[in-house]
């Protein structure tokens, strides 16, 4: 097993025999010809037929692979007439009495060399084509087949592709591309991408690997000859996890979260920081049904200051443009530490000083947090909910400050959005009492993590216990059902934040429930929207 | 002569395709078209001579405009650059 490290161009996995395109510099012959009038012809109607040729790719390109990609071909076609271009062809045949073949290839290479030298990655990448055109009238001048076929499936080894030679590819063949020289600005690096092909550039590939075995990493930018059975299972199963995920891409992207009776679930997701939103839009998230705030104060040496932390808020309403988003207040203490709120030891830490409690008994921390989200309300739609609620004295001063922040707010001329206030559900306390709960917000959302190891009073850390965790038990699915019920009672909607929402063994007990809303981290939206869709 | 000075605003600058389209329309018109940065200069009908120039975003090129229908010439260059570039 040998690895081979080079730039990931495009991310996917592929597993087969390398084939190899070889060296393909054709060795261009020079030789005296006698008629440079009759030369000069010939570069002509060889130019022509190129022109030809060229039209019929655009053409290929615009329907395989879009417009964009397509316009390089164009750009050949005009390359083909330049002026100077033609001038020196014209001008190598006429003073040197030489071969056309030789003037579009010396011609050819002059001109490379320019772009070659510019100190821009992207006209560098130009060069290739200028060789690129070159080549093909030095072919049809040599009475070669232009079309450049390789029959074997596999992965593709080649030191450069030009344009012209992957857009004639059979793509249903080439499962990566692995390219010797190139750059993840070069055309086969774009085309690879709008393919859909893993594709891997600058990957110093010796010769002679033809019909090895082989896995394209486009991931980590790296190919694997003849990987050993372990790390070729590796493969196989990422392999299969990726084309499960394009598969559920391509067949659920903007279908609605319906069940078969027309009831809809609505699908958010959880998001640690700014960086996932991506992810979550990707995947077609209809909300941020958790946004964990804890990650601004982790990454700080100190308390993030409001105007920090309105910046982070305001941009992820801003980018999730109107659509719900769920801010939880902070939640640390337990197993999230921070050296700089110096927190005590404790013995039982997840039974001790965290979350809510610590908002509460250091008030100017947490007012601090609510003047930030409140603001930041203005720029989308925000609701905020607060972890870790036991009694109902707490919610209710809760909204006292609030109700305090919201004020100087409006006596500071600040306007903000309407805020939903929601509760999370992860305490059996807070199960027992969510019939009263639910009449002091807008929202229950169920923490099924924490309110598992409360219920079963199971430390999820601690390996020992294993035989006696169940992740189903029925006393955590009532408590689910009985907060469900309480929140419906009372006219609020109720979601799942915690791991469960994303069982999808069940969410269709969950929608039978009547959950509203299920919150999953991105890369498992979309597999519980298909169980949401295939629900009655 | 007439002509006229422009800031790239494209990020990729005159890249190979924009350029493309601008030899193309060159073409069409009746005058003679330079484009000149600097010292630098390129015939607005070469293609690669333009591209060589390697032209970038906030670059500033002034386009000249000599013969035929000058006016209309400058109308139509004026409008190409800032519609692509």
């Amino acid at each position: 097993m040998v690895e081979y490290q080079g730039k990931a161009a495009f991310g996917g996995i592929a597993i087969g025999k390398i084939v190899d395109m070889g060296k393909k510099e054709a060795v261009v012959r020079r030789w005296h010809i006698e008629d440079p009038g009759q030369e000069v012809e010939r570069f002509h109607r060889a130019k022509e037929t190129a022109a030809g040729q060229l039209q019929e790719l655009y053409e290929k390109a615009q329907r395989e692979v879009g417009a964009a990609s397509a316009a390089i071909f164009e750009v050949h076609q005009m390359m083909l007439e330049d002026l100077d271009y033609i001038d020196s062809v014209v001008n190598i045949i006429e003073t040197q009495e030489v071969n056309a073949e030789y003037a579009v290839s010396m011609t050819g290479d002059n001109f490379a060399e320019i772009f070659a030298a510019m100190d821009d990655a992207y006209m560098q990448a130009r060069s290739a084509d200028v060789k690129d055109i070159s080549a093909r009238i030095a072919r049809i001048l040599a009475g070669e087949d232009t079309a450049e076929k390789s029959d074997e499936a596999g992965i593709l080894v080649a030191d450069d592709l030009a344009p012209s030679e992957t857009v004639q590819l059979d793509k249903t063949k080439v499962y990566a591309f692995v390219i010797r020289l190139g750059s993840t600005n070069s055309h086969t690096a774009i085309l690879a991408r709008t393919m859909n092909i893993p594709a891997l550039v600058m990957t110093p590939v010796p010769e002679g690997m033809a019909g090895k075995m082989a896995v394209a990493d486009g991931f980590a930018g790296k190919l694997i000859v003849e990987p050993d059975e372990e790390t070729l299972e590796r493969y196989r199963q990422r392999q299969q996890e990726e084309l499960e995920k394009r598969r559920l891409l391509a067949e659920l992207k903007g279908k609605p979260t319906v069940t078969k009776s027309g009831r809809s679930v609505k699908l958010y997701a959880n998001i640690g920081g700014v960086g996932d939103i991506g992810a979550a839009l990707q995947n077609d998230a209809e909300g941020i049904g958790l946004f964990r705030s804890e990650f601004l104060y982790l990454q700080s040496d100190t308390y993030p200051t409001e105007e920090e932390q309105q910046k982070v808020y305001r941009q992820v309403a801003e980018m999730m443009a109107g659509k719900k988003v769920i801010i939880r207040t902070l939640d640390i203490g337990a197993d999230k530490q921070i050296g700089y709120f110096n927190l005590d030891r404790e013995e039982n830490p997840a039974m001790g000083y965290r979350a809510i409690r610590i908002c509460l008994t250091r008030e100017k921390v947490f007012r601090t947090q609510l003047r930030a989200l409140y603001r930041a309300s203005a720029y989308g739609s925000i609701s905020v909910m607060i972890p870790m609620i036991t009694s109902l004295w707490e919610i209710r001063k809760v909204k006292e400050i609030v109700a305090k922040v919201q004020q100087e707010l409006a006596e500071q001329g600040i306007t903000c959005g309407n805020v939903e206030l929601g509760v999370m559900i992860e305490t059996p306390a807070a199960v027992m009492i969510a019939d009263e709960l639910a009449q002091e917000v807008d929202f229950f959302s169920i923490g099924t993590n924490d309110l598992t190891q409360y219920t079963l009073a199971i430390d999820r850390q601690n390996e020992k216990l294993n035989p006696f965790f169940d992740a189903h038990h029925p006393a955590v699915l009532r408590m689910i059902e009985m907060t469900v019920k309480s929140a419906h009672k009372a006219g609020i909607w109720v979601g799942i934040c915690g791991e469960l929402g994303a069982d999808t063994e069940l969410t269709e007990t969950f929608v039978r429930m009547g959950v509203d809303e299920l919150s999953v981290s991105p890369a498992l939206l979309l597999p519980v929207k298909e169980k949401i869709i295939g629900c009655e | 002569m007439l002509s006229f000075t422009y800031t790239i605003t494209d990020e990729m600058g005159i890249h190979a395709r924009p350029a493309g389209l601008l030899v193309k329309k060159v073409k069409e018109l009746n005058s003679k078209v330079t484009i000149r940065r600097g010292e630098a200069s390129a015939e607005g009908t070469r293609l690669m001579a333009i591209m060589a120039m390697g032209i970038k975003c906030k670059d500033e090129v002034s386009i000249e405009v000599e013969g035929g229908d000058e006016e209309a010439s400058l109308a139509a260059m004026k409008a190409f650059f800032e519609e692509n570039l």
